[in-house]
């Protein structure tokens, strides 16, 4: 039953949605303005991205960024997935520590997770470089897969799997057969997610990256810190526009799977 | 009572089931016939559904044990009992096809795909489903979806077919048409089934014999006729049918509404009272009477059911008198 | 089937490895101090603790406090209407806007804090519009100042708190207002007296993400407030990756979580004073 809103709060609710587009709509537009230093528009052009493809920095970041987003997504699907399974048949009164252990990384503010494991490394001598930035990225993801899948194990409840034990499946055959087709588009989801939560992810990968293994997050950073530059402009529209893509199709995958209410995608 | 030559389907020998302390289900000991129609019949929580899935094997007994066919099944987990179960909101794998979940059972255990198709096509042959075996669940009635899911349990002819409230999401007039419809298919298949609802009506048309349960402790075991005519307890004689309870320091004893006659006069009656409802049901019609009080006793308000014989015109407020058989007297312990 | 359960152990030992040693390290190291070459020394010390104890490191403390609370009011007042009119839109419009919003949630910080430098610049897109229409003749100071932080916190952490607001004000029972205006309240009475109150698990869970996530979000800072601002997790994060200060950052960090627990604690019990009378108010 709608009620009619008041038509202050819409007229709010259109500025707000603008006022957070139009900074990012512009870094897009911006990324393709046929001047360097200038605030006007001054024609289209592609040439900052051919340019970037040219530097030897920005490929290096990114193929950096890739192999640690794979590598992590991969592993951290895998744990997350686990984790969510198993975690049915633990024992009542272990679920809540349990869950509390695997929602940390989601609560916990980047900085302090990116600072203890730079103190972990350091204190275990583990030289930084891309293995230890997966490491940082398979710890947070893993949440993030777990919270997903789960809803879609609690969603499907223990029934399905009742009813094919008791048509002779063993706990395998219930498995392969039954809660993996279930459970497959949160875990194809959970590792869309982590992708682009790896792709995306700054403040831990700041601490724990070698001087060898930036990824692309870090090389803006670094590049911004010196200024602007129609080059990032057009990094980051290209890192805008792959976050987006892969985010909406977690959800169409997640959606199509449902077959009902929608499941919104929620980092936390 | 075992009588000679019976096959013994099921034998539940003193099974108790208790949960974080609370006993759930009271120490019980019963058999099932093969080819019977056992109905567990009682209202929510009273333990009827815990001893299904404890047959089936979904939940252990915390002592006693369960012997299906003369084995002793208790530590078998229910993928190795030759019975199944059907859910009570069907539990049809989403994934699959209607072909697909009959299937399964078949596919579980091997069996080769000649027989595998022979088999299947029976179970939909019998549960009418041949139009449908291509469709997804999500595509089916609540009505369809059962069959489907009765169909997946009998194809892989089962010593014993356990029903957990099959009906309960259906609506009255489905409803009845399926009562029926399974009635008959147990009769056909000759298979031992356990069913279980709150359903008395439904108990009372389907089964051979009732389990009326309450509290995890059973009330009374009896063919329907049995539990009608004479029930044991006073929950017995007021869960199934509606029950005239008589209470007096001596004991407590029940006449049904049908076997209360009232009379336009009082004298000679055992009871007298005034008739605060008249209320007319179609085939029937109930006369609610507030009886006199004697002594100390509460002013007790009985029912009388009267059938189209009786022409007579009752009005509320009228005084009459309330007779009945001695012999319609049942004796209810407490 | 129990045997599952035993495949949670390499889940916990990562995690037991991963998250929970290494913040007891840090806690242990906050209890050390640094000698003269940058290393640390492993032997009691409260220095970390007293170095912090400074007008310095308090003021910076106290700014850091303001700014999150502040940017996470400014949040609530702002989001919570946007959130409200989802909430109560037609399943298309709410289906769109909900993906609208979550958008952003998917962009680097990075990204969406460096835009604002492209807009705040002397030479930027919002001085080169005020120009171009006449309304100012020299370029404003808006980049570097407390003004260009505050509004990039703001901008970052909204979607932060819409999204909770959403789900709470979505799942409030439309009977109840209802109910309200049946029994005479105006729609700001029923608005201020049941739906407010029964959004507070939202506004909490919002309030409670902004303001942890501001106080740990040094990028804003660093980029759009220049020398000038820092916050304490500025602070932190030079300990561990230009002063080598480690002991000391340690402690910084202890005491940056520890208030950040005593805030949240204070707080829900500041809602769960008041939804305890709105509770008394029976079940619907």
């Amino acid at each position: 039953m709608k009620k009619k809103g008041h038509p202050l709060l819409g007229i709010h609710s259109a500025l707000m949605m603008i006022f957070i587009y139009v900074p990012i709509v512009l870094v897009m537009v911006y990324s393709f303005n046929n001047t360097r230093l200038s605030g006007d528009w001054k024609g289209f052009t592609l040439d900052w991205y051919v340019s970037l493809l040219k530097d030897r920095h920005v490929m290096e970041a990114l193929t950096n960024s890739l192999i640690v987003a794979v590598v992590s997504t991969i592993a951290a699907t895998l744990l997350g997935t686990i984790s969510a399974l198993s975690m049915r048949d633990i024992a009542r009164k272990w679920r809540g520590p349990l869950n509390g252990v695997l929602y940390m990384p989601v609560i916990i503010p980047d900085i302090i997770m990116g600072l203890s494991l730079l103190v972990l490394f350091s204190q275990l001598h583990i030289p930084l470089g891309k293995s230890t930035v997966m490491i940082a990225h398979i710890t947070f993801s893993m949440s993030y897969v777990y919270v997903v899948v789960n809803a879609r194990l609690a969603g499907m409840g223990r029934q399905l799997e009742e009813a094919a034990q008791d048509l002779g499946a063993t706990y395998w055959q219930t498995f392969r057969h039954v809660t993996l087709p279930q459970i497959t588009p949160g875990i194809i989801s959970g590792a869309l997610i982590a992708f682009t939560l790896s792709l995306d992810d700054f403040m831990v990968s700041f601490f724990v990256a070698g001087p060898s293994s930036t990824t692309l997050p870090i090389y803006i950073y670094g590049q911004v810190k010196r200024g602007i530059s129609p080059e990032i402009n057009a990094l980051c529209t290209l890192l805008i526009l792959v976050s987006i893509t892969l985010i909406l199709l977690a959800q169409y995958v997640l959606n199509r799977g449902k077959g009902q209410k929608k499941n919104k995608m929620l980092p936390f | 009572m075992i009588k000679k030559g019976m096959v013994l389907m099921i034998e539940l020998v003193e099974i108790e089931k208790q949960f974080q302390g609370q006993v759930v289900v009271k120490p019980l000991s019963m058999v099932i016939e093969e080819g019977e129609f056992l109905t567990l019949l009682g209202p929510s929580g009273c333990g009827k559904t815990t001893i299904l899935r404890m047959i089936a094997g979904f939940e252990q007994p915390t002592s006693g044990n369960i012997v299906l066919a003369g084995k002793v099944v208790t530590d078998n987990p229910p993928n190795e009992r030759d019975l199944n179960l059907v859910f009570q909101h069907y539990a049809l794998f989403p994934h699959m096809t209607v072909e697909e979940n009959i299937a399964f059972g078949l596919k579980m255990k091997k069996i080769p795909k000649e027989q595998q198709k022979e088999r299947i096509a029976e179970a939909v042959a019998m549960t009418q489903l041949t139009a449908l075996t291509s469709r997804y669940p999500h595509q089916l009635s609540g009505g369809q979806q059962q069959r489907v899911a009765i169909a997946r349990a009998i194809v892989n002819k089962p010593k014993v077919l356990l029903l957990d409230e099959p009906l309960g999401a259906l609506d009255l007039q489905l409803r009845k048409n399926l009562q029926t419809e399974l009635k008959h298919l147990q009769r056909t298949l000759g298979i031992t089934f356990v069913y279980v609802t709150h359903d008395q009506e439904e108990a009372m048309m389907m089964s051979d014999r009732i389990v009326i349960l309450n509290n995890g402790q059973v009330e009374q075991i009896g063919t329907p006729k049995e539990i009608y005519s004479s029930p044991r307890t006073l929950f017995a004689a007021t869960f199934v049918g509606e029950n005239n309870i008589f209470t007096s320091p001596q004991g407590s004893f029940a006449v049904r509404p049908e076997k209360l006659r009232p009379q336009r006069s009082e004298e000679g009656s055992m009871k007298s009272g005034v008739i605060q409802d008249v209320l007319y049901l179609g085939n029937v019609h109930k006369l609610m009477v507030v009886l006199d009080q004697v002594g100390e006793q509460q002013a007790l308000t009985v029912t009388i059911v009267l059938d189209s014989t009786d022409e007579e015109s009752w009005r509320v407020g009228e005084r009459i008198g309330v007779n009945w058989n001695p012999k319609d007297e049942v004796v209810i312990q407490s | 089937m129990n045997k599952s359960k035993w495949f949670f152990t390499p889940v916990l030992i990562w995690l037991g490895l991963f998250l929970i040693v290494p913040m007891l390290i840090v806690v242990a190291m906050s209890f050390m101090q640094r000698d003269t070459l940058g290393n640390v020394v492993y032997s009691f010390s409260w220095e970390g603790y007293k170095t912090f104890w400074d007008s310095l490191y308090l003021g910076i403390y106290w700014d850091t406090i303001v700014l999150s609370i502040t940017t996470t009011v400014i949040c609530l007042v702002v989001s919570y209407p946007l959130a409200y009119y989802l909430a109560n839109s037609s399943p298309r419009v709410q289906n769109w806007g909900l993906i609208l919003i979550t958008i952003p949630f998917w962009i680097n910080f990075l990204i969406r804090t460096y835009a604002w430098v492209l807009l705040l610049r002397t030479q930027g897109v919002v001085n080169s519009l005020l120009i171009h229409f006449g309304w100012i003749d020299e370029p404003l100071q808006m980049l570097y100042t407390k003004g260009a932080v505050l509004l990039g916190m703001v901008y970052n952490f909204v979607p932060f708190m819409v999204l909770p607001l959403y789900v709470a004000i979505e799942q409030i029972d439309r009977r109840l207002l209802d109910a309200a205006s049946d029994l005479g309240a105006s729609r700001w009475k029923a608005f201020w007296h049941i739906a407010l109150p029964q959004s507070k698990a939202g506004i909490m869970t919002g309030s409670v993400l902004v303001f942890v996530s501001t106080a740990g979000m040094f990028v804003v800072t660093d980029i759009l407030g220049g020398s000038k601002s820092s916050m304490i997790s500025n602070i932190i994060q030079a300990q561990f990756l230009g002063a080598r200060n480690w002991p000391f950052g340690s402690a910084l960090s202890v005491i940056f979580v520890l208030t950040s627990l005593v805030l949240i604690v204070l707080f829900s019990r500041v809602m769960k004073s008041r939804s305890d009378r709105t509770r008394e108010g029976g079940k619907a």
